[in-house]
């Protein structure tokens, strides 16, 4: 109970945090994908079916306030949750570099679908553009934020693993 | 692809394949309903509503709040040397307000010679503060504190600083999502202030980044329509009102199909600065009653 009042919370901060601090700090009009953090790290620090349950509801969260479609980022957020959650047997708490590397391959993952799926079927074709004005950015300042986030996720799920 | 094992205390879990697929299911139905519906939106836009918007109101807040007290500091330096301007102005505006005030007086003579009908109405409008901007990077939209508790409804016309910013295409009871006339998936139907020549101003993701909009679709075959031209709305669209400044042309071009032209203009608004912004009440469709 605890640990779904905590990850609500978490899921809470970081939505508000990405739609209005982060949008200041943006560096050539590009934000950080905080949900992206959240997912994928539970989704390897939990397991798949916390992956997948958090990715679902970050995206619905994105999808109520931003989406033209309901469920569309619910979608793509919750099988990039689930396909974290399989590398959750190799994962050790002390180990930085397997998080870091799924957290860029899922937010660079997420990027590219959404690109395929919002833009390329429209027409724009110019993914060289898309990808170094939008995805890669974006997976880069994330991997930045996740550098002070991580640390700060891990440390509140050790606690509550020990206390469960 | 076992079910999950639980240190201690074994209990009913659903197996994740499972779990996937279900929610999957659950997100296609959603997708397919809500495409031409909006069933779903209503309970969850009151959800999320009570959830977040407070706290993003409170951040917005906050931020202003802090944004007022350093730009307070740096103002007072500007606010002596300002004043001693503005008198002289004060001064230039006085005589001009007279001449103006009496053009206007020889106009409303003209108007009523003319039988002229009022052509542009005043609107209702209702400000409101953006709380929040999109989550992505892929299209360019905002949150304002209010919502169809202060009478919002969608398709309602957005303006700031007299130009158009964009039109409401979600609303929850103290929120609504504005999608700015900049984003990659607005298209608005404009038309040239000075020849009349209707065209549609689409915005694109390429060119957000430099504040420049795309439009297309220009037939003018006369070569009537120059750089500098004002663009509003053009009277044929059924969400924008007519009349509302869009941009200037910054640069146009002949299409490779030679009867058409496209160029690219710029914005009357400031998307980046963005604080404030007037949502016009009144909507196209309800006006010609």
């Amino acid at each position: 109970m605890l640990r779904k009042i905590v990850v609500t919370l978490f899921v809470i901060v970081c939505f508000i945090l990405q739609c209005s601090v982060f949008g200041n700090f943006a560096f050539a009009g590009i934000i950080p994908n905080l949900m992206i953090i959240l997912t994928a790290s539970f989704g390897f620090m939990r397991g798949e079916n916390d992956g997948l349950i958090i990715g679902f509801f970050c995206g619905l969260l994105n999808d109520i306030f931003f989406g033209s479609v309901l469920g569309f980022y619910a979608l793509l957020m919750m099988y990039i949750g689930f396909l974290n959650g399989k590398f959750s047997r190799i994962f050790y708490p002390e180990d930085i570099k397997l998080p870091i590397a799924l957290i860029i391959t899922s937010d660079l993952s997420y990027g590219i679908l959404c690109y395929i799926l919002l833009f390329m079927l429209q027409g724009k074709f110019q993914f060289g553009y898309y990808f170094l004005h939008v995805i890669l950015p974006e997976a880069l300042y994330t991997i930045v934020v996740t550098m002070f986030l991580y640390p700060l996720i891990l440390k509140v799920n050790e606690k509550m693993e020990t206390g469960e | 692809m076992s079910p999950v094992i639980k240190k201690k205390g074994e209990r009913f879990t659903l197996p994740s394949k499972y779990l996937l697929l279900i929610l999957t299911v659950l997100c296609t139905l959603m997708m397919l309903i809500t495409f031409g519906t909006d069933t779903f939106n209503r309970p969850l836009n009151v959800v999320v509503g009570k959830v977040i918007v407070p706290f993003q109101q409170g951040i917005g807040k906050m931020g202003g709040w802090l944004s007022k007290r350093s730009d307070e500091l740096e103002q007072i330096r500007n606010l002596l040397d300002e004043n001693a301007r503005l008198k002289e102005q004060i001064a230039v505006l006085t005589e001009e307000n007279i001449l103006l005030q009496q053009d206007k007086y020889e106009l409303n003579n003209l108007r009523q010679l003319m039988e002229l009908n009022e052509q542009y109405e005043e609107y209702k409008k209702v400000g409101a503060r953006i709380i929040a901007r999109d989550s992505g990077n892929w299209y360019s939209s905002f949150i304002v504190d209010k919502g169809s508790n202060q009478g919002i409804e969608a398709d309602m016309n957005v303006i700031a600083g007299g130009g158009l910013v964009g039109r409401v295409t979600a609303v929850g009871p103290n929120w609504a999502r504005v999608t700015s006339i900049i984003s990659d998936n607005s298209n608005v139907s404009g038309m040239t202030i000075s020849t009349g020549n209707n065209l549609i101003v689409s915005g694109d993701l390429q060119l957000m980044s430099q504040g420049n909009i795309r439009f297309g679709q220009l037939v003018d075959s006369k070569n009537l329509v120059a750089e500098g031209d004002k663009i509003v709305t053009s009277n044929i669209s059924d969400k924008y009102l007519p009349n509302l400044l869009i941009g200037y042309i910054s640069s146009i071009d002949r299409d490779s199909n030679n009867l058409t032209k496209s160029g690219l203009i710029t914005p009357a608004v400031d998307f980046e600065h963005l604080e404030e912004v007037l949502i016009i009440t009144d909507r196209k469709q309800s006006i010609d009653e």
